[in-house]
């Protein structure tokens, strides 16, 4: 009797073994990723290709507008993103390395970090508005056509990226929660990775955003 | 081990009641199946919409100066009835419909990659269609900007220009998911010995028109944010008098739109491709030639866009390359075409009733695509641009190209979709009744535009009377046949007979699984040992 128990139990483990297999595809899950990621660098590539168009149309005025924007400020947000990056890579490999406690130290860390980001992204575009430079605006409308394009190309961009900023803030913090209840956990990290290669991505924009922007000069 | 995998497959996915009831049994379901029907359904309600407001314009068009409506209601009309056909219509169309119920089964898997990433592309359809249709209710009036949103005048319309073009957006973030979620299917669900090349010819289509939806989509996308933005907070990137260029617009929201037009007929030519074979008896004819062609164009359509732009000033030399490569896509398709007729040669053909449907797109798409040659001409656009000429191509290709196919492919799977028959007799006269109509509605458009009549006018001069009187008797002739069609679907549907496995003799795999099919299509996953059209194994079905 008890070993046709152990047989149906084993049989029913087999099953539901096999359903989870089937369901689980982690290089799919992959493979959907980098197809998403794929389709938000051609989003952000039409914005380049404006900036590019605006850029030779308006060489002068894109030269004098961009001085204008505060160096320190960008600087110091490249500095926290690219940092935020390398603890969203620890974290994964901390997890793969069953060190939970840490990986979820390094995620909390990358998601302040983010948090971070905006808040001198905050500081920044407020100050610009308070010298009357936002869309739409009286002072901003007196200037060179060039210029209101520039800012125009700013804000839309350094927006959108930003937007990607707080919409990594939210995944990381479920993948925070995920992790802890453990359903996240080192036999099955897909879901991290890929939000680890989101984030690497917003991280990216950025790196062509800061030089754009506020180097180009 | 069989046992609850038999409990699962004994019931068809039509019957299947898993843990929710009702109508959420449906708009709850991560099945494929029942996903594309739900498609069907939106689809069909939005098509109905579509047709009854191209209705109006036809018959406001019966004579000159008004007859119906006001010169803004006609603005508003003509936009409407673009952004439902093209936006909820045509470009969802066969992937979403056939391609979510047919691709799992003919690759010879049990659903796609990403079930719930699947529902997700429905319920953000769902939402577009809804939020589109809203725009018309709201106040500031439905929108008048026509369907290509072209700035400035998207920037200055009163309108709800801003709820269209989120609705554009969300409809465009449905169509990436489920192009993403195709891809990813056909690259990790092939049953074993599904090779690429014994992948279906519709396999290839579907796969093919994915990395359009993937590569091209987010960048209208981005163009239709910005209009947006621009309109909230004028920050001068589109407008002119801000110092925007209203031409980057153009180019931006083409590097879509002309991909997406292979979006709405590569699927086409992949059923196409499908009911060829079945109803000649007889394999494809140069299978990877056609394979090739749809990669080709969907690969060669990245390049053409500006040849929607040959009026706006843009320099010589670029009219002339885009010309030059906009001539280049009519090679693949005609690889097809030769491809196909080659297929019926020396076949026993059986002129069942979706073999009249892909007879009428041969002959439909044969002129749309001709007369795509005089647009793609410098000389000659410049003369018929903007005229009834463009509207009646692209009638051609899109209606009579994508929705006839659309209509085949409905003929072809129903039974085993819904595991009824229609009666073909009815059918039959309906594809007649559609012919006759759809070619006095379009072709008399040809003759007027190249008269000079301009497209997008509430009014015209008497002369052109005879002609206009012509085309709105077709479109009343077409719309007959159009709800023949639909009354004898519906019937059978309700009380057609049962449908067999295999009604057609078709040799794909979706034709190896009871009809419809059951929950997770296979009882095995099959092993495929021979390329898709191999009639010569299956001569017992004949």
């Amino acid at each position: 009797m008890s070993e046709i128990t152990t047989s149906t139990d084993i049989l029913t483990e087999e099953v539901t073994h096999e359903h989870s297999h089937v369901h689980r595809d982690d290089f799919g899950a992959k493979i959907g990723m980098w197809l998403f990621l794929f389709t938000e660098l051609l989003l952000f590539g039409g914005l380049f290709i404006l900036y590019m168009a605006y850029r030779v149309q308006y060489s002068e005025a894109f030269h004098f507008a961009a001085k204008e924007l505060n160096i320190g400020l960008g600087t110091l947000n490249t500095i926290v993103l690219l940092t935020s990056s390398l603890t969203m890579a620890l974290s994964i490999a901390a997890l793969q390395r069953h060190k939970k406690q840490l990986s979820l130290f390094l995620l909390g860390s990358t998601i302040f970090m983010a948090l971070l980001f905006m808040v001198n992204k905050y500081f920044e575009w407020s100050a610009k508005f308070s010298h009357g430079i936002f869309p739409g605006s009286a002072d901003l409308m007196d200037r060179d056509k060039g210029e209101i394009v520039f800012f125009g190309m700013y804000y839309a961009m350094t927006g959108l990226h930003g937007l990607h900023v707080i919409i990594g803030v939210i995944l990381l913090s479920f993948m925070y929660v995920f992790v802890k209840r453990g359903s996240v956990n080192p036999d099955n990290y897909i879901k991290l990775e890929n939000s680890g290669l989101y984030w690497h991505l917003v991280d990216l924009i950025w790196i062509f955003l800061f030089p754009l922007f506020y180097l180009l000069h | 081990m069989s046992n609850p995998a038999t409990n699962v497959n004994s019931v068809n996915y039509l019957e299947y009641t898993g843990k929710y009831k009702g109508i959420f049994a449906w708009i709850f379901s991560t099945d494929h199946k029942r996903i594309g029907l739900m498609y069907l359904w939106g689809m069909a309600l939005f098509f109905i919409v579509g047709i009854s407001l191209g209705f109006v314009m036809k018959s406001e068009m019966l004579n000159p100066g008004k007859d119906l409506i006001d010169a803004q209601t006609y603005n508003a009309i003509f936009t409407l009835h673009g952004v439902i056909m093209i936006f909820l219509v045509i470009i969802p169309g066969i992937p979403a419909v056939f391609g979510n119920f047919f691709l799992p089964i003919q690759i010879g898997a049990k659903d796609v990659s990403f079930p719930r990433l699947n529902l997700l592309s429905w319920w953000l359809f769902l939402i577009g269609g809804i939020l589109a249709v809203m725009s018309i209710f709201l106040p500031g009036g439905p929108i008048d900007a026509g369907w290509t949103f072209y700035v400035p005048y998207a920037l200055r319309s009163s309108t709800n220009v801003s709820v269209a073009l989120l609705a554009a957006f969300i409809l465009g973030f449905s169509s990436i998911l489920t192009g993403l979620n195709f891809i990813t299917t056909v690259h990790r669900l092939r049953a074993p010995g599904m090779t690429f090349f014994r992948m279906p010819l519709f396999i290839w289509s579907l796969y093919s028109t994915a990395w359009i939806q993937v590569i091209a989509t987010p960048v209208v996308g981005i163009t239709i944010v910005l209009v947006i933005i621009e309109r909230l907070f004028s920050i001068g990137i589109f407008d002119p008098a801000l110092g925007g260029d209203p031409i980057l617009f153009q180019h931006l929201f083409w590097i879509y739109s002309h991909p997406a037009v292979y979006i709405m007929i590569l699927p086409a030519m992949g059923i196409v491709s499908e009911i060829i074979p079945t109803f000649a008896r007889r394999t494809i004819f140069g299978y990877k030639a056609i394979a090739f062609s749809s990669l080709a164009i969907a690969f060669i359509g990245y390049f053409v866009w500006a040849h929607h732009m040959f009026t706006t000033g843009i320099s010589d030399f670029s009219r002339m390359v885009f010309s030059f490569l906009t001539f280049i896509v009519a090679i693949p398709s005609g690889v097809k075409i030769f491809n196909w007729v080659a297929t019926m040669y020396k076949g026993s053909i059986d002129a069942r009733t979706p073999f009249l449907f892909v007879m009428m797109f041969i002959f439909l798409f044969s002129i749309g695509g001709l007369t795509g040659l005089v647009l793609g001409n410098l000389a000659t656009d410049v003369h018929v641009h903007d005229t009834y000429f463009v509207v009646a191509h692209f009638h051609y290709v899109m209606f009579g190209g994508t929705i006839m196919i659309l209509f085949a492919g409905l003929h072809y799977w129903f039974p085993k979709m819904f595991g009824r028959m229609y009666n073909e007799r009815i059918a039959n006269i309906s594809v007649f009744i559609i012919f006759i109509g759809f070619n006095m509605l379009y072709f008399t458009m040809f003759i007027l535009g190249y008269m000079g009549m301009p497209r997008r006018y509430w009014d015209y001069l008497p002369e052109y009377q005879p002609l206009h009187i012509i085309s709105t008797i077709g479109s009343y002739i077409l719309i007959t046949g159009l709800l023949l069609m639909i009354y004898n679907l519906v019937k059978g549907y309700y009380s057609g007979k049962k449908a067999e496995q295999n009604p057609w003799g078709g040799v794909t795999l979706e034709w190896s699984v009871p009809s419809p099919p059951p929950l997770e299509n296979f009882e095995v996953i099959p092993t495929v040992e021979h390329e898709p059209y191999h009639f010569e194994t299956h001569e017992e079905v004949k």
